[in-house]
């Protein structure tokens, strides 16, 4: 496996030695007249580019190297320097790992086992896949879903916005059920927004004291705008209300919280309040069916779950350390059907 | 396979009810490490115990002409089979994480509380229903709603256990794995709706025979099945008027579900005596010589149990009146 990642480069570096979409075509056909490399697939994110080969001597590592160089204009020094070279069942047990996301920048995040999927997909389409990849890669989902399943390398949320998004379908369940209101258009707003979305929520309305911000910022997100100034009239009509003002005062009370839960006494109202001095008066909490956390508190949960992660890794490595080694032992065995050797996996990351 | 074949209805029983703890063992076991178990090994256990427990069930079904509901711990059995059966069809068609985790553990503790307690089987009472297919029924629904009834206590507490973490944010752990309170209190809804509809039918069917024989009927069973069913639609009605929800209906539910279970053993002992032990309760009290060259069904009759006066109560009456259950 040969490849450059989060861990042995810098962004300049990356983003030059990166594939675009249009690209992977190119590649696949570049990297197939190379000789002695047998199999091979291309795992390209935006955190690494990495190409898993299966080939018959270790001279295809400079070969490989001297394609993407160049392929990417780029000189070999730099290749050299930012990118590792990972043979057998190193290069395995690697791949393990990167599919279990913990070798992501985020641990335990669950999208690159996706973007794996879909590098093992474009490798099947390009006829680059083999017997030996083929199960190596069919292995290393399988060790992700073990990884997922046993573990809580993937529990929990990591990021204020992603936390926020956590608690609302811990209430909420499905949330594109749920009307959602932000008050202010600033950037933290915008990205627990993303998150929302990703997760399937698609009532949002945006209000901020510049009509302006609050109309783009709707836009974006596919939403609608409210003028500021109708904020507490509308409030009755939210499950979800995320404050990120620079108001000085806090904009909503205990009694008027109160007046929107006795109003609408069947569903919850969770307050989600990102703003410095808050939003959201602290003793609203005290109501039944409202849900009240401001940054300190999602900081809080993001901080357990990193946490909670680091403690799982040394026992994830370990166990997907043996299922490469059990495979590596496997993929040696001589197998009665084939006449060759199964050569070595090779990879740079 | 003999050994199987020699199995008296207390011994599938017993094993149905060591499954369902053995369920909840293991999802306990997952929980406490914070581990996610697996749903279909729970359900294939708790499935597993289900046949064990409906054979048991059967066999005393057969003994009895009928629904096995003539001493307490037949009734508790069969609010244990009625809670199984509710998880089984809900369990699967909702997903309900943790449910499998809850069930298995209420069952193994009613089922087995109700098999250590040896009096609550002592005694049962012979042609229960009169061969009256109507009363069968009428038991029957009612013992089912509180299957229902005590699935609703255990989403209920779940409902209460994930608000609580959601007030203060304590999401580790058990609390990791709880379904949305949205899911819970819709479930909640759903199964008080179930419960309240199935024990009106029971009490409805029940009616038919209280207005043509009323001196056959245990006032003090009328009166606290009454009780409960009043209680449940109070509870239904606010429900739906929006006055009782979220916690304040999850505690009622599970309060009112304690009741009713506690209030099954006094009401029950308070009935006609005209009752015998069971078979396999006979059988354990007959010396060995009794089974060397009998069959156990052609058992001699031991006397019968000592009614309220002190009396023997002796075999019961060819034409007993029914008494149902509940």
């Amino acid at each position: 496996m040969l490849g450059a990642s989060h861990r042995t480069a810098p962004i300049e570096v990356r983003e030059k030695l990166a594939i675009g979409p249009d690209q992977t075509a190119d590649v696949y056909q570049g990297l197939k007249k190379i000789d002695g490399l047998n199999e091979f697939v291309v795992l390209n994110t935006c955190n690494r580019i990495e190409i898993y080969t299966v080939a018959e001597h270790p001279e295809v590592r400079r070969r490989l190297e001297t394609y993407l160089c160049d392929f990417h204009s780029c000189d070999s020094e730099t290749l050299r320097k930012f990118s590792t070279w990972r043979e057998n069942e190193d290069a395995v047990r690697h791949l393990f790992e990167v599919s279990s996301g913990i070798d992501s920048l985020v641990v335990g995040e669950a999208e690159i086992l996706g973007q794996v999927k879909d590098s093992y997909a474009r490798a099947r389409e390009n006829a680059s896949l083999g017997p030996i990849l083929n199960r190596v890669f069919q292995k290393s989902f399988q060790a992700a879903k073990w990884t997922r399943t046993h573990t809580g390398i993937g529990r929990g949320q990591v990021s204020v916005g992603s936390v926020a998004v956590d608690l609302a379908q811990k209430i909420f369940g499905d949330l594109a059920r749920c009307r959602i209101l932000v008050l202010g258009a600033g950037e933290i707003a915008e990205r627990t927004l993303v998150n929302l979305k990703s997760r399937g929520a698609h009532s949002i309305t945006v209000a901020n004291r510049t009509f302006e911000r609050a109309g783009d910022l709707a836009r974006k997100m596919e939403g609608c705008a409210l003028p500021f100034e109708q904020i507490h009239r509308a409030l009755v009509e939210y499950d979800i209300v995320i404050g990120s003002t620079a108001a000085t005062e806090p904009l909503f009370s205990r009694a008027e919280a109160g007046q929107v839960i006795h109003n609408r006494p069947l569903r919850p109202l969770l307050l989600i309040d990102l703003a410095v001095p808050r939003d959201f008066d602290s003793a609203i909490t005290e109501i039944d069916n409202v849900f009240l956390y401001n940054i300190d508190d999602l900081s809080e949960l993001a901080d357990a779950n990193r946490a909670s992660r680091e403690t799982e890794i040394a026992r994830c490595r370990e166990v997907l350390q043996a299922k490469a080694r059990h495979l590596w032992k496997h993929l040696r065995l001589p197998d009665p059907s084939r006449t060759e050797d199964p050569g070595s996996v090779q990879g740079t990351g | 396979m003999t050994l199987l074949l020699q199995m008296d209805d207390r011994s599938w029983i017993w094993g149905g009810n060591l499954l369902y703890g053995l369920a909840f063992a293991i999802a306990l076991f997952f929980v406490l490490r914070s581990r996610r178990h697996s749903r279909l090994l729970l359900f294939i256990l708790i499935a597993a115990g289900f046949v064990l427990q409906t054979t048991g069930l059967y066999l005393r079904g057969l003994e009895s002409q009928g629904c096995p509901l003539g001493n307490p711990f037949e009734i508790l059995q069969f609010i244990v089979w009625s809670l199984i059966v509710i998880y089984m069809v809900i369990g699967p068609a909702f997903h309900m994480s943790l449910l499998g985790f809850f069930t298995s553990g209420l069952a193994a503790t009613i089922g087995v509380a109700s098999l250590l307690v040896p009096e609550w089987d002592a005694v049962r009472r012979e042609e229960l229903f009169g061969g009256n297919v109507w009363i069968e029924l009428h038991a029957a629904l009612a013992i089912f709603s509180y299957g229902a009834f005590g699935v609703l206590a255990l989403t209920s507490l779940m409902y209460l256990l994930q608000n609580y973490s959601l007030k203060h944010k304590k999401l580790e752990g058990v609390f990791h794995f709880l379904p949305s309170l949205y899911q819970l209190e819709t479930m909640n809804f759903r199964l008080l709706i179930l419960g309240t509809t199935v024990l009106t039918g029971s009490l409805l069917i029940g009616a038919q025979h209280w207005f043509r024989d009323f001196q056959s009927v245990n006032q003090g069973k009328l009166f606290v099945t009454t009780a409960i069913w009043a209680a449940y639609s109070s509870v239904l009605l606010l429900r739906i008027r929006e006055m009782l929800i979220s916690r304040a209906l999850s505690w009622t539910c599970i309060i009112l579900f304690l009741f009713a279970l506690l209030s099954i053993p006094p009401v029950d002992s308070n009935r006609k005596p005209e009752a015998r032990p069971p078979e396999s309760a006979r059988l354990e009290r007959l010396s060995p010589s009794h089974l060397t060259d009998e069959s156990p069904r052609a058992a001699p009759p031991l006397p019968g149990p000592k009614d309220s006066d002190g009396g023997a109560a002796g075999p019961p009456p060819a034409e007993s009146r029914p008494t149902p259950p509940i």
